[in-house]
């Protein structure tokens, strides 16, 4: 069985599971895991807008 | 005048944390937690934490496996691929299971292979700070 994921969906799997592992490991009390997981994964989120944007400048 | 040499000593000792006292639980917890992951913060009955960690680093190490991901053998060549056994290796269980299995020994032939490569060297390495949480845990470092 062979997976397909797209560029896009690919790097929100991978955001979504490394936020959920930062978050647990960084801090201390899960309020602040919760807070720190969603920053993170907003975090990798906008980076792969910018970067996507980024190189669609470049390219032109 | 003081004695700069002195001063250092005394600043080194106030700093200085007090040693923890090694218990069988802080050898333990990462090295179970490291062999399978999550089971270093299970059995210090972390239940929720430990299941989410353990879901995360086994559906990413998974996926990787699915989209054709490559599983570095230990190798002393190309500096990239030490560096990419380090990173499959933190999978522990699951990267002895891989081997034993004979998953990921594919050329990595095409982009979405390339995701899955970086799929399995990041479960490996997030399982290391996974282990390493368990450690901290275990001595009373985090609650």
């Amino acid at each position: 069985m062979t997976l397909a994921l797209s560029h896009f969906s690919a790097a929100l799997l991978f955001s979504l599971f490394a936020s959920v592992v930062f978050g647990i490991t960084q801090r201390n009390i899960p309020r602040e895991q919760f807070l720190y997981g969603l920053y993170c994964f907003a975090m990798f989120l906008g980076g792969v807008f910018v970067a996507g944007w980024l190189m669609w400048l470049l390219r032109r | 005048m003081a004695n700069p040499t002195s001063k250092n000593e005394v600043v080194a000792t106030t700093t200085k944390s007090p040693a923890q006292p090694i218990s069988s639980l802080s050898v333990l917890a990462p090295a179970i937690g490291w062999l399978v992951p999550g089971a270093g913060h299970l059995i210090q009955r972390r239940w929720i934490r430990g299941l989410l960690l353990m879901a995360s680093i086994l559906i990413m190490f998974v996926l990787g496996l699915l989209m054709q991901g490559h599983v570095y053998q230990p190798n002393g060549g190309d500096i990239l691929d030490i560096l990419g056994f380090i990173g499959d290796f933190g999978a522990g269980g699951l990267y002895i299971l891989s081997q034993a299995a004979g998953w990921g020994q594919s050329a990595i032939s095409h982009a979405t292979a390339d995701y899955g490569t970086k799929y399995l060297i990041v479960a490996g390495l997030l399982n290391f700070i996974s282990a390493a949480d368990a450690y901290h845990i275990a001595i009373g470092k985090k609650p």
